[in-house]
């Protein structure tokens, strides 16, 4: 008589044990409350206010962007209301001497650590110039490869601790980018060398139109960390002071020589995928839009601000007209850029042009000069 | 000067690199303490220390990943694919992402970065160890793409190649590592990139060729001599770029050419070779431009090897069809 095997291991309670470590970090809650006095963070009123400026200005940004683009003014554009919180916010927790390794999205993140708006510009356009950071300003162009930017945000990282440096390599990617091989790889590279990184995944439920519980059975994708033997957290992402205090802690445990992070910011994107035909009425509802929407950063931040104090309709007004004189201004630095030659082109290639090149370079300079 | 095998000569190129430069860093699977699965690097962890000289999980994407961030903290990054037939896994780090950096960034930022890679038939390995991929590498631009012959060669190339401020991938042919030695000079000396190596000189056919094709093409000229036939064998050494100068002064001495490779007639560098002669010697030629090229199947099962591999006597013929045309 065949009688049931007793299970020897109850592997669907393992799983269920690690999956519940992953609790949300919230400090703010949609009202603007404080829910987690332990976990709030230190920050000065200023630094308050400089917070909510940035997102404002984000915000700002985003809408002039989709409607410059509409306009044939710009060219490929992700946009990134909803995200503030996640973008900005883990931001503000970096020092100026730490690397940023933005994806496709994450433009907000190198404009904050220095890239002029105008270049961000000619970017979105498609002008090598747009690309060229200036000196000192340690970030990459925004990565079109998802997950690239986390294996070569393992060696930067590694570079750092090997000078010796008391910074930070932070890299983004989303939701769809944590099923990548070189997702992996990075994260489980930077904790191998315990290289100071911090690893963010901006979950805003979707991949352009698969949403996020078709990309991995997890509960979370914070618990993919486990992978790697590194610390990982999720975070309330529409959260900014959730998402501060997380990226502050990841860089502080990084700088003391303790290794990397994952963060999962838990986050929502309002506009499509990008702006090049996605169209998000196909796969989300009203209901889950108006939803989100109550969970902005931006409400319960202002919430948050105004019952201390420390910001005003008057304060906002100031930094919307500001973002808009400031983007008018870059727009036209943009537009007075010259035109790009096959010659320049050919320039950027190697630090010394081979053969072909140097043939190749008579011709259009030829062609270039009738 | 020393007597060295090709393997030797690269770590002896290593080591001098590693001691005028203290950016240079060696990386990649069991490079460290066994000193690679080939030993070329044998001791320079012992002699350059763990920072200089380490181990890296057995991921050729992270490994790829891991040179473009060193490269962007100032370092000169040598990594090691164990071989080449995995460079499939890196493919995006090499021609996605190193080889466009300058380009990318408007020449902000650089990728001084030499991939060093085993390859080449003739040695019975399994699959995917000896494919010859050199063909995917020269198609995309930003790269530069060296293959070495000779430990001497291979000496001064990889010296030149790590001191490149651009990426290089340097291949090396397993079946030559150990299979001839030669005097190497023991002090540093460098060979340009994009040059090519007369081998052999001679008046009546140009043989281009690279890799251990060099030492197959070398041994049909000399049975090509004592039947009346004077053959020049030229050593491209860098196949992306070329040296074109070199490729068709020889052209239109001997006017008449093949080209000789190890991989596959749709693959390698051969095609590229012949519409570069055609456009610019074609005045010069006597008979066509006649390829010597493996099999367009996938790469033998080792036992098949000694059937597929383009060898002395394909040269030969080939030789004699461009000779008699």
């Amino acid at each position: 008589m065949a009688t049931k095997k007793k299970a020897m291991f109850d592997a669907v309670k393992t799983l269920e044990t690690i999956e519940d470590q992953f609790e949300m970090l919230q400090i703010l809650d949609q009202e603007g409350n404080i829910v987690n006095e332990a976990a709030m963070p230190e920050i000065s009123d200023e630094e308050l206010q400089e917070l909510m400026r940035r997102m404002v200005y984000t915000r700002i940004l985003d809408q002039r962007s989709i409607s410059l683009n509409r306009q044939g003014r710009l060219g490929f554009y992700a946009p990134t209301a909803g995200q503030e919180a996640s973008q900005i916010a883990t931001h503000f927790a970096l020092e100026k001497e730490d690397w940023v390794i933005p994806g496709y999205r994450d433009v907000p993140q190198i404009i904050w650590h220095g890239l002029p708006l105008s270049q961000a510009f000619l970017f979105s356009r498609g002008h090598f110039l747009g690309n060229k950071s200036p000196e000192g300003v340690n970030v990459l162009p925004p990565q079109i490869i998802i997950g690239a930017q986390y294996v070569q945000t393992a060696g930067i990282a590694l570079g750092l601790k090997k000078r010796g440096k008391k910074a930070v390599a932070i890299t983004y990617t989303g939701d769809g980018g944590s099923s990548q091989g070189d997702f992996y790889e990075g994260i489980n590279f930077a904790g191998s060398y315990a290289a100071p990184a911090i690893f963010v995944v901006q979950n805003n439920q979707f991949a352009i139109s698969t949403p996020r519980d078709k990309q991995t059975a997890g509960k979370t994708i914070a618990q993919k960390a486990v992978a790697a033997g590194i610390p990982g957290i999720l975070v309330d992402g529409m959260d900014p002071l959730a998402v501060y205090a997380a990226t502050k802690d990841a860089r502080e445990r990084a700088v003391n020589g303790d290794g990397p992070t994952l963060i999962e910011a838990l986050c929502y994107r309002y506009g499509p995928h990008t702006m090049a035909g996605d169209d998000p009425t196909r796969y989300r509802t009203d209901e889950m839009d108006t939803e989100w929407e109550k969970k902005d950063p931006l409400v319960r931040f202002r919430k948050f601000l105004e019952g201390k104090n420390l910001w005003n309709e008057e304060k906002e007004n100031e930094v919307i007209e500001t973002a808009k004189e400031e983007i008018k201004e870059a727009i036209k630095v943009a537009d007075d850029t010259a035109k790009q030659k096959v010659t320049d082109l050919m320039e950027i290639m190697y630090e010394e042009m081979p053969y072909n090149l140097n043939e190749q370079y008579e011709i259009y300079k030829e062609k270039e000069s009738k | 000067m020393a007597q060295m095998t090709m393997i030797q000569a690269i770590t002896d190129a290593l080591r001098t690199e590693m001691k005028n430069d203290e950016n240079v860093l060696v990386f990649g699977e069991d490079v460290g303490l066994n000193g690679g699965v080939f030993r070329a690097t044998e001791g320079l962890q012992k002699e350059f220390g763990e920072e200089r000289v380490f181990d890296t999980p057995l991921a050729e994407s992270g490994i790829g990943g891991l040179a473009i961030g060193l490269a962007l903290e100032g370092y000169r990054p040598v990594p090691e694919i164990q071989f080449f037939g995995f460079v499939f896994e890196v493919m995006d780090s090499v021609s996605g992402q190193m080889a466009r950096m300058r380009y990318r960034s408007g020449g902000k930022y650089s990728s001084p970065i030499t991939i060093r890679s085993p390859f080449g038939g003739g040695v019975h390995t399994p699959e995917l160890h000896a494919d010859s991929l050199e063909g995917l590498m020269a198609q995309q631009p930003g790269l530069k793409v060296v293959i070495p012959s000779t430990p001497k060669d291979a000496k001064g190339l990889l010296i030149s190649a790590i001191r490149d401020n651009d990426p290089v991938i340097f291949l090396e042919h397993m079946k030559l590592y150990r299979s001839f030695r030669e005097d190497v000079p023991e002090e540093e000396y460098t060979i340009e990139l994009g040059k090519a190596d007369v081998k052999r000189e001679g008046t009546d056919l140009s043989i281009i060729t690279y890799g251990a094709m060099v030492h197959e093409s070398l041994k049909a000229a000399e049975a090509l001599e004592k039947e009346g036939h004077s053959v020049e064998v030229i050593d491209i050494r860098t196949i992306q770029p070329l040296d074109i100068e070199t490729i068709i002064a020889s052209v239109e001495k001997t006017n008449r050419a093949i080209v000789v490779q190890e991989a596959q007639k749709q693959a390698g560098i051969a095609a590229s070779i012949v519409a570069e002669i055609n456009d610019r010697a074609i005045l010069s030629l006597e008979a066509p431009v006649l390829r010597v090229a493996a099999a367009d199947t996938v790469f033998p099962f080792s036992q098949a090897e000694s059937v597929w591999l383009p060898n002395s006597k394909d040269v030969i013929a080939t030789a004699k069809k461009v000779l008699e045309f």
